[in-house]
């Protein structure tokens, strides 16, 4: 009998490969969930029809070409033309960069906002975290709308006004959920570990608290670009955005595009499917990451703790074979 | 129990002050502006320079500085004929451009909007609601994925872009319009609602996806617990497992949720008050804004700030009170 010392064992266990971060969440992506691969798509879309809006769009955004006024849907002009004669195609495309930009801009002003202000009153507590929370409790009293409306009425209309105000408004609205991610690893055990030993606050934060919050971060950076994206338009709708003639698919929807909507009512079709399509994008892949991310959603749900009553039917039809 | 109620009741004295100062201090960043444009509005309409910048100031009350206009205003501190009237004694104030008491505005538009909240709402909940529960107990089947893809579409259509859509369709196609002329409700009920049935679906439509989501989440969360298997185990009728068991301990997160849509649709109906031309809060406030009428901007956002505040503290108790489970310090 062949005596097997602890030292001895054989290693069966098979180490896979690390791979990046980005590139599993990517292939996982791929694999299983087809609609959030469709949102990712989508998303990419914009972002290289916003980049590359010079070299795709076939007139200037404020293009004025007299003699296609109001022209319906054509072969030269594919989408057909506005009031003053400008190319539709052409001003979705350079609209695509405004959303882009706007949602970008706002949502990295979001970012930081929202770290410099949770991080700090999730981990150490006290009485920063009490008057910032009372001062949250006051401000999503507010409803957003009013609040963005209010202050871009101050500010007066222009891209940077939108990116700031919306950057900031959602940056302090969404400290809440930072904030409690933050909390609840202040109750693992692995950070109770981490402080016994004495490691350090810096490293702590970088090693254990950044990490974790970390998936709740890129899903609330996903499913808030959409959130962006609808609320300049919204603005802009109602002229308090982005002034015209600036191609903005929020501004195309309004003034011009409801003065003529009965005429011409492909002015008020394109930018509406464009902004329509692209939010689409968004919330489906938010969607898919948070499945992907989010491990309190994972596995198998349903009545039968574990499979749906789907599955159950079709084992059953297999077994009975 | 009571003494949560009574902290979180306490609690919303701060949290109302300190919205009053944020509505406050929003609209005050450039104090110079509204002066400006009516300096140069009654230049044009007197047909001479207007030149008694300063006396406007006073009569504004825009010369003290802005603790005491604060004051003034929330009516801690008295006015500039000695007497206290401010938030607190029921005065909003005055519309900067007609003098009208901003509390006579409001007491006329404040129905309009909370016609069209309440519809659409009945109409958010009627479809939501059963949705998301049907969705979640046949759980990957043709229902619950048509209800999904129907909510996320839902989601992605932004509710202007709809609303002018539904304007502009029908009649090109059929010559049917809406009627934009606001018929009260006390004059021609039926009118009155063939004009917000349109609007209030629409909004109810959008609105209730985001809540078709959250109940069929909630609905999957409790049905895979063990005392439901225990209920089924115990051989219950699958209307006592889905109504007694899962249901009732389904919907308290969506209880939060209704309540804050509940005072959120009050302000949030701006846009569809603007296509559908509603006279309600949404349209004054976008008329004040334009016009930079402060009072009038401040006042609204206290009043459904207010409203909010209001609601949160009702969910709050509700919750308490649904859910055992949670433990109140």
């Amino acid at each position: 009998m062949a005596e097997i010392t602890v030292n001895e064992a054989p290693n069966v266990i098979v180490r896979q490969k690390p791979r990046n971060f980005f590139v599993d969440l990517l292939v996982r992506l791929v694999k299983t969930k087809p609609l959030g691969f469709l949102g990712f798509i989508i998303v990419m879309l914009l972002f290289l029809t916003g980049i590359f809006a010079n070299q795709l769009a076939p007139h200037g955004w404020n293009e004025i070409m007299l003699q296609y006024r109001l022209s319906p849907p054509t072969p030269e002009l594919p989408l057909g033309a506005d009031n003053v004669g400008r190319d539709l195609l052409s001003r979705i495309i350079y609209g695509a960069r405004i959303s882009m930009t706007v949602a970008l801009g706002a949502q990295a002003i979001n970012l930081v906002i929202k770290l410099a202000l949770a991080v700090p009153s999730g981990y150490f507590g006290g009485k920063y975290d009490l008057i910032l929370q009372r001062f949250i409790d006051a401000w999503i009293c507010i409803p957003g709308l009013a609040l963005i409306l209010t202050v871009m009425a101050v500010l007066g209309p222009g891209m940077w006004q939108v990116i700031v105000v919306l950057g900031v408004s959602g940056g302090i609205g969404a400290t809440r959920v930072i904030r409690a991610a933050v909390i609840r690893i202040k109750e693992e055990m692995y950070f109770e570990a981490a402080r016994a030993i004495g490691v350090p606050t810096g490293r702590i934060m970088m090693r254990h608290v950044m990490p974790n919050i970390m998936s709740i971060i890129i899903i609330n950076l996903a499913a808030g670009m959409g959130g962006v994206i609808t609320a300049e338009a919204s603005l802009s709708f109602l002229g308090l955005g982005i002034p015209p003639p600036y191609p903005s698919w929020g501004g195309m929807l309004s003034g011009a595009g409801r003065q003529f909507m009965m005429v011409a009512p492909w002015m008020m079709l394109w930018p509406g499917l464009a902004l329509s399509s692209v939010v689409f994008g968004f919330n489906m892949l938010a969607d898919a990451l948070r499945d992907l991310l989010d491990p309190r959603l994972r596995g198998g749900l349903g009545r039968y703790g574990g499979m749906s009553q789907a599955q159950l039917e079709k084992l059953a039809a297999k077994k009975s074979h | 129990m009571r003494a949560y109620l009574t902290r979180r009741l306490l609690l919303t004295i701060p949290t109302l002050l300190l919205v009053t100062m944020i509505v406050f201090m929003l609209v005050r960043f450039i104090p110079g502006s509204v002066l400006d444009m009516m300096v140069a509005e009654m230049s044009a309409t007197s047909g001479e320079e207007f030149k008694d910048v300063e006396g406007l100031k006073r009569a504004l009350g825009m010369d003290q500085p802005l603790h005491i206009q604060y004051g003034r205003w929330i009516g801690v501190w008295p006015q500039a004929d000695g007497k206290i009237s401010g938030m607190l004694q029921g005065n909003l104030g005055r519309s900067l451009w007609t003098n009208e008491p901003i509390a006579d505005i409001l007491r006329q538009r404040i129905p309009v909007s909370l016609e069209l909240s309440i519809l659409s709402l009945l109409f958010q909940w009627t479809l939501a609601l059963p949705i998301g529960v049907f969705a979640a107990t046949k759980q990957d089947s043709a229902i619950d994925y048509s209800g999904r893809l129907f909510a996320i579409t839902m989601l992605s259509l932004p509710g202007f872009w709809l609303a002018t859509m539904v304007v502009v369709y029908p009649s090109i196609w059929w010559g049917v319009m809406p009627n934009i002329v606001y018929v009260p409700l006390v004059q021609d009920p039926i009118g009155n609602l063939q004009q917000f049935i349109l609007p209030a679906f629409i909004t109810g439509v959008a609105g209730s996806a985001g809540m078709m989501r959250l109940t069929r989440t909630m609905m999957l969360e409790v049905l895979r617990q063990d005392y439901i298997r225990t209920a089924w185990a115990k051989g219950l009728s699958e209307r006592t497992v889905l109504i007694r068991h899962a249901v009732k301990n389904a919907f308290i997160p969506v209880i939060t949720v209704i309540g804050a849509q509940l005072a959120g649709l009050i302000g949030g109906q701006v846009i569809m008050e603007q296509i559908f031309a509603l006279p309600g809060m949404g349209r004054v406030f976008i008329d004040a804004l334009n016009q930079r009428n402060y009072p009038v901007i401040s006042a609204i956002n206290t009043v459904i700030a207010s409203f909010i505040l209001l609601s949160n503290v009702i969910v709050d108790i509700s919750y308490a009170w649904l859910d055992p489970r949670i433990r109140y310090r």
